[in-house]
């Protein structure tokens, strides 16, 4: 489903990933693990095509299509989507409208018509359940004055609705307290599916608990040092993540 | 004895080489009080009406154009202008549709102006553009029935002579500056409304009314009064964008609220902003003013303003009456080579009172605006509170937001609140709702018409959904 090869990104002229190879197919969900100001925001961010990054090297396909070649709003209507570490407030813009007018932009793109009312709100309240989120969120402006669980939720909410093929989430489990966790690993795992894959960025191996990865990377120096399945989370938790790069430089 | 006074000025022009034919439909370029005479003759005015106007153009003659404003143009030549013109022979406008500008009708499309309106927007010779003569009247009825009298200026100080001298100039005195008094001198225009006591006017008044009974004049008056208990809602404008071929525009709006009177005034102004480069702009000079002459009335200016060459523009509330109440709410949109100097003044007076100002400008392109706001409080309004909140956004790189707000505080038990923020349109913010599906315009859209929302919700319904389609329209192509 995603291909990324010989990725490499600078930030200001500072090589910030040197390398990157990372295949994920559909129905996995991959974790990649790494030291704080390894790259991990970097590699999603890029794959989402935010600015500011320049890709200097290599290629990032999505189902056989290059990435690179495609603007941002292309790529999330293809099903390519991140969760963001810090939701963004938008003051004055209801969180339902953003949430209508997303999905009806990835309907469109897929030449199906907007959807109607009665069924966009049945689906909204639905997930709103699932995600503990009072019905009043959908009224209030886009994370404005949410608390940072809050946010997170919101951000899987608009996952539960949009139903991408690639969800990538960028420290999801940051702020979160336990209960906000639990939330949070049930939307996810929700999400899981055969035709469906998930990529999670995170540094702690706690919510590798609730959400089980099938595959763990460690992203070192830019690159993916060491690959493994979820125990290597575990000995990350034990270890920490310096013997990963002296193994690999060694 | 009035008509021989005239003739006499008349006769002192003409000896100075200056022929004013009283027959003719237009006078040559020029100001003098020959012109002048002819203007309210034209309109058969009382000889009270002639003096007042004359007074006015004298003081102008010793006025210069303020300076101050954050502003950038051509000086005027006040004597290139013709300061009467009869309305436009069906002959002399563009015959149908097709003789006009196409972008002109592209706009009336998106903005989603019906078919019938377009013809009468674009100046199209037509006559019953739409069944206006019909709306017209059932309209007066209802209003004659509650006692609200509305019409036009002329016609009011025609039928209404003592309410029109009563409370003309009162707001907004002939010399209060050098556009009001231009057009105190010259006005030919505009609409007059009287709410008796005790009425709440039973229909939203709308210039609209009036869209193909005139053009809209370059020096229009407005005069707006409720009386005691009195409530009115009035609209001024329309979202369409307007043409005129008189670049200088220099209006004049009074409002006066008696004892617990309330007036809404709300504008939706999109005139033509000229092309890329600024040019057949027009120039926009407004004096608008509303008196809260009785306690506890009430004057709440709601604008939405994103046409122009030049704006200027400051509606202000004057807070006599105890307990009186001024609200500002505006939006104002620049793009392309627009430039906007707007404001408002709360001038309080009277105990008690209150004010709120939110304004919030939105600056894309080349474009420049300022926010000029002054509250005074004086030094017998005893616990006067004011809540100002002033937010800038702007758009791209190359356009700039400027805010000054001005306090004067005389009295200690006054509570003055400022709040003002410049943002960039975030790219984080662009970025989220783009990461999410949304295509950049719609996103902007999205993004602005959320900074604006909080002086949208006070416009009427109707108004607010025009407002949103306009601001998208305006800011069109201003990313990417
Ligand atoms: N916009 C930016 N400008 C400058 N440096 C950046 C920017 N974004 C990231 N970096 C730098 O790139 C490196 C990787 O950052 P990031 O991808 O956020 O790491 P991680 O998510 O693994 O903690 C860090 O050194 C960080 O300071
Ligand atoms: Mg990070």
């Amino acid at each position: 489903m995603l291909e990324v090869k010989d990725l490499h990104v600078t930030v200001e002229d500072k090589a910030i990933l040197k390398g990157l190879n990372l295949t994920v197919n559909a129905g996995e969900v991959h974790a990649i693990m790494g030291p704080n100001g390894a790259g991990k925001s970097t590699l999603s961010a890029v794959i989402a095509g935010k600015d500011g990054y320049e890709v200097t090297q290599g290629t990032i396909l999505f189902e056989g299509q290059d990435v690179l070649e495609m603007e941002i709003e292309e790529r999330a209507r293809a099903g390519l989507l991140l969760g963001f570490q810090y939701p963004i407030e938008i003051p004055g813009v209801k969180n339902i409208y953003l949430l209508k007018a997303a999905l009806n932009a990835a309907r469109a793109a897929r030449g199906e018509g907007e959807i109607p009312a009665p069924e966009f709100m049945k689906l909204v309240r639905e997930k709103s359940a699932q995600m503990k989120m009072d019905t009043s969120f959908l009224q209030r402006a886009v994370n404005e004055g949410f608390s940072g669980g809050e946010k997170k939720r919101n951000e899987i909410l608009q996952m539960l609705v949009l139903q991408p093929k690639l969800a990538m989430l960028d420290e999801i489990d940051s702020g979160l307290d336990i209960d906000a966790m639990k939330v949070v690993a049930e939307g996810v795992n929700s999400l899981r599916s055969a035709d469906r894959a998930i990529l999670m960025v995170t540094h702690y191996q706690r919510l590798l608990n609730h959400i089980e990865p099938d595959r763990v990377h460690v992203l070192v120096d830019g690159r993916i040092a060491k690959s493994g399945d979820k125990d290597l989370a575990l000995e990350l938790e034990a270890r920490g993540y310096d013997w990963v790069l002296e193994e690999s430089v060694a | 004895m009035a008509s021989e006074e005239m003739e006499q000025l008349v006769r002192r022009e003409y000896k100075q080489g200056f022929v004013t034919d009283i027959e003719s439909d237009t006078v040559p370029p020029g100001l003098d009080e020959s012109v002048i005479a002819f203007i309210s003759q034209k309109k058969e005015e009382p000889q009270w009406m002639l003096e007042w106007r004359l007074e006015a153009y004298r003081r102008w003659l010793d006025m210069t154009p303020p300076s101050w404003a954050h502003l950038d143009y051509p000086p005027i030549d006040y004597q290139a202008i013709s300061y009467y013109s009869a309305p436009k022979k069906p002959e002399d406008r563009p015959q149908s549709l097709d003789e006009v500008d196409p972008k002109l009708l592209e706009t009336y499309e998106k903005l989603g102006i019906p078919l019938h309106e377009r013809a009468a927007l674009a100046g199209v010779a037509v006559d019953a553009v739409f069944d206006s003569v019909s709306v017209t009247t059932t309209f007066k009825e209802k209003l004659h029935e509650a006692g609200v009298i509305f019409c036009s200026i002329s016609e009011a100080i025609r039928e209404y002579p003592e309410l029109v001298r009563q409370y003309l100039g009162t707001v907004v005195p002939q010399s209060d500056n050098f556009f009001a008094a231009l057009n105190s001198a010259v006005f030919t225009d505009g609409s007059f409304v009287y709410v008796p006591e005790g009425v709440t006017c039973p229909m939203e008044l709308s210039t609209y009314f009036r869209i193909n009974a005139a053009n809209t004049g370059q020096f229009e008056r407005t005069l707006i009064i409720c009386d005691k208990q009195a409530q009115v809602s009035y609209l001024e404008g329309c979202t369409a964008p307007q043409r005129d071929e008189n670049q200088l525009h220099a209006a004049v709006v009074e409002l006066v609220a008696l004892e617990d009177a309330y007036i809404k005034y709300s504008t939706v102004q999109n005139w033509y902003p000229g092309d890329e480069d600024g040019k057949g702009g027009i120039y926009n000079f407004v004096t608008k003013r509303g008196d809260c002459r009785g306690d506890r009335s009430r004057i709440s200016w709601t604008q939405v303003e994103t046409g122009s060459a030049i704006t200027w523009k400051y509606p202000s509330c004057v807070l006599r009456g105890k307990e009186s109440i001024g609200e500002f709410y505006s939006v104002a949109v620049t793009n392309g080579r627009q430039q906007a100097d707007t404001g408002t003044k709360m001038i309080h007076i009277g105990e008690n009172t209150r004010s709120t100002i939110i304004s919030k400008g939105i600056a894309a392109g080349r474009s420049d605006q300022a926010y000029r706001g002054l509250v005074k409080i004086g030094s017998r309004a005893k616990g006067a509170r004011n809540y100002t909140q002033c937010d800038s956004l702007l758009i791209g790189d190359q356009c700039g937001a400027h805010t000054f707000p001005y306090q004067e505080i005389g009295n200690s038990t006054a509570t003055v609140e400022h709040e003002a923020t410049t943002s960039k349109i975030a790219d984080d913010q662009l970025f989220y709702c783009r990461a999410r599906g949304i295509d950049e315009e719609d996103a902007v859209s999205m993004i602005v018409n959320g900074f604006c929302k909080d002086v949208f919700q006070e416009l009427p319904m109707e108004f607010a959904v025009e407002a949103e389609a306009l601001l998208n329209v305006t800011l069109e192509g201003s990313v990417g």
